[in-house]
């Protein structure tokens, strides 16, 4: 069991007013809030350590260096990496998506090949393979999902066997509907047609454990702000012999092992691929993130989490005009599969319409009143084209929700969508 | 203090000369234009359909889906403009628009309360021959 009242408490955000109301903050799938142990880490690094890493013999530079790679062994535990040297620090999760596009895709695509994405993508898993496109006249093809967000598999094996398809790039878990695509099935169908796949778990980390070894992706990115960790930081995850055979991404200092007037020689994996002063105390913060959330147990977290979409499920479903998009759309299925501990392929959001009531005016009145929710497509237009919406209005959720908070953002969500009706 | 004023839901509940859906341009009429714009924080698009004689909005007709803010700027917006100069259609600014709406419009909604009026320039822009503007013309560089 999670001790909710001792989680809110090491949030300080969280004793925060809003127009004299408390925060509710249902928003975590854009950014999740942070704990006194990643702040206090990065004040720390700051008080403490700040030095630039891998230069200089002092002692502070050997403490950030210490910390920084630090976070790298880290997060290659969080992962389940065979080795630490296939974690390479980006920005972010788009940053780690772009590195692939830029240089795996680069180096291996050829106009012809074709790069498969899921209908439930989120813009950064869509743009970058969409620039190859252009640029290099690479084929983009699309696994269409059903009014549930089931991706149609079948499509997935028909693409394959048309042999041109070079890499598999999927979701881990909807940003918009929650739904969480088979990835073991996709990964192997991917590898049995000598295809790579690349899995974005920008949205899973946080809610799931994460095993590469198990998947057996080839690359996998996510970013440290949804993982109770800072801003400004990114993860990709690389199969080692992927990460040497391909050229680097940014050029500049750190990267390089020699240079000359007309030449120069790359660093080995991970420097290779991280130009110039990287993230350090994003690093550390990171770091503390996944040792503060390693405090809990999955289990614990995910059955918590599970309680508190089934009851926003509940909640929203009671509302006039509203339809849960998704999984919960026709059938309570997210409900019922929830109740009796079936359905775990939804987690983390539930993303929703109502008839006649704009989710920006939503949202907006649901702001006046301390609730947080987004508005608008989620940086998912394919999908909300595909669900035949133009926006919707997403509720998310983290461990230091309560049932409370859920309802009354239920009772709120009515009130607005009242007044907002004629 | 709330931004959903009687005036803004009235115009939202009953927008006018909204028309669903808009002709399709004849493109040999002259007299007509027809321009779309997109919210990108949304994916909101709104199109406006001027008529122009002698140098005067003869008649505006508009579509789109929108909040509850948009709709009303545009429907506003388009009581405003029947039998303006182009001139005087070219020389509407944002603070215009904000007077029609009579409500504060924080950051985060100044492309829902300006995304008709930004259709509005461009659609004049397009009868005159002359390439779009961006946002930042129409909105200022803060958004
Ligand atoms: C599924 C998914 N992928 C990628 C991203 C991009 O993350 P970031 O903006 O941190 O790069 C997000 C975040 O919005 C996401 O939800």
């Amino acid at each position: 069991m999670l001790d909710t009242a001792s989680i809110r408490r090491q949030f300080p955000i969280f004793s925060r007013k809003i127009g004299g109301r408390p925060l509710i903050y249902l928003d975590s799938a854009a950014t999740s809030q942070k704990p006194l142990a990643v702040l206090d880490r990065m004040r720390k690094f700051y008080e403490e350590d700040n030095a630039n890493v891998h230069r200089g013999m002092h002692e502070l530079a050997e403490r950030s260096t210490a910390a920084y790679e630090g976070a790298r062994t880290a997060v290659h535990e969080f992962l389940n990496t065979r080795y630490p040297e296939e974690i390479i620090f980006t920005g972010n999760c788009t940053e780690a998506v772009n590195l692939v596009a830029r240089s795996w895709g680069r180096a291996h695509l050829r106009e012809g090949d074709a790069v498969v994405l899921s209908a439930l993508e989120h813009h950064s898993n869509v743009v970058p393979w969409l620039q190859l496109k252009e640029e290099l006249g690479v084929e983009v093809k699309w696994i269409d999902c059903d009014d549930h967000g089931r991706l149609r598999i079948d499509m997935l094996d028909a693409f394959l066997r048309e042999g041109n398809v070079k890499l598999v790039s999927v979701t881990a878990q909807s940003n918009v509907l929650g739904v969480r695509p088979p990835l073991g099935d996709i990964i192997a169908t991917a590898h049995a047609h000598r295809a790579l796949a690349l899995v974005d778990a920008a949205q899973s980390v946080s809610h799931h454990p994460t095993d590469v070894q198990a998947l057996d992706c080839d690359f996998l990115a996510f970013s440290g702000h949804k993982l109770y960790g800072p801003s400004g930081i990114g993860v990709l995850y690389g199969k080692r012999e992927h990460l040497e055979s391909m050229p680097p991404f940014l050029g500049g200092g750190m990267m390089i092992r020699e240079v000359y007037r007309d030449r120069f020689t790359p660093a080995d994996i991970p420097q290779k691929f991280e130009a110039g002063t990287p993230p350090i105390a994003e690093a550390a913060g990171l770091a503390a993130a996944i040792r503060w959330l390693g405090q809990f147990s999955w289990e614990n977290v995910e059955n918590y989490e599970r309680a508190l979409l089934r009851s926003a499920w509940e909640a929203l479903s009671s509302v006039n005009g509203l339809t849960v998009l998704g999984p919960g759309s026709s059938s309570p299925r997210l409900c019922s599969g929830l109740s009796d501990g079936m359905d775990s392929d939804v987690s983390g959001c539930l993303s929703f319409v109502v008839t006649g009531v704009h989710p920006h005016d939503l949202t907006e009145i649901l702001g006046c009143r301390g609730i947080c929710l987004r508005a608008g497509h989620h940086c998912a237009q394919p999908l909300h084209r595909q669900l035949g919406v133009t926006a919707s209005t997403r509720l998310s959720v983290g461990i230091y929700n309560t049932v409370e908070e859920i309802k009354l953002a239920g009772q709120a969500i009515a009130d607005a969508a009242g007044a907002l009706r004629p | 203090m709330n931004i959903y004023a009687e005036n803004i839901l009235d115009h939202y509940w009953h927008p006018r000369n909204k028309t669903h859906p808009l002709p399709a341009e004849n493109i040999k009429d002259g007299g007509r234009v027809t321009h779309e714009e997109i919210n990108e924080s949304c994916g909101d698009s709104l199109a406006i359909r001027l008529t122009i004689s002698a140098g005067r909005i003869a008649s505006i007709q508009w579509d789109g889906s929108g909040c509850a803010i948009s709709q009303a700027a545009i429907s506003m917006l388009s009581e405003e403009l029947a039998g303006k100069s182009i001139a005087d259609a070219e020389s509407i600014k944002k603070d215009d628009v904000y007077s029609l709406l009579g409500v504060p419009i924080g950051p985060r909604r100044v492309k829902c309360a300006l995304l008709g009026l930004h259709a509005l320039k461009n659609a004049i822009k397009k009868f005159k021959g002359e390439p779009p503007t961006g946002w930042n013309d129409t909105a200022g560089s803060s958004v």
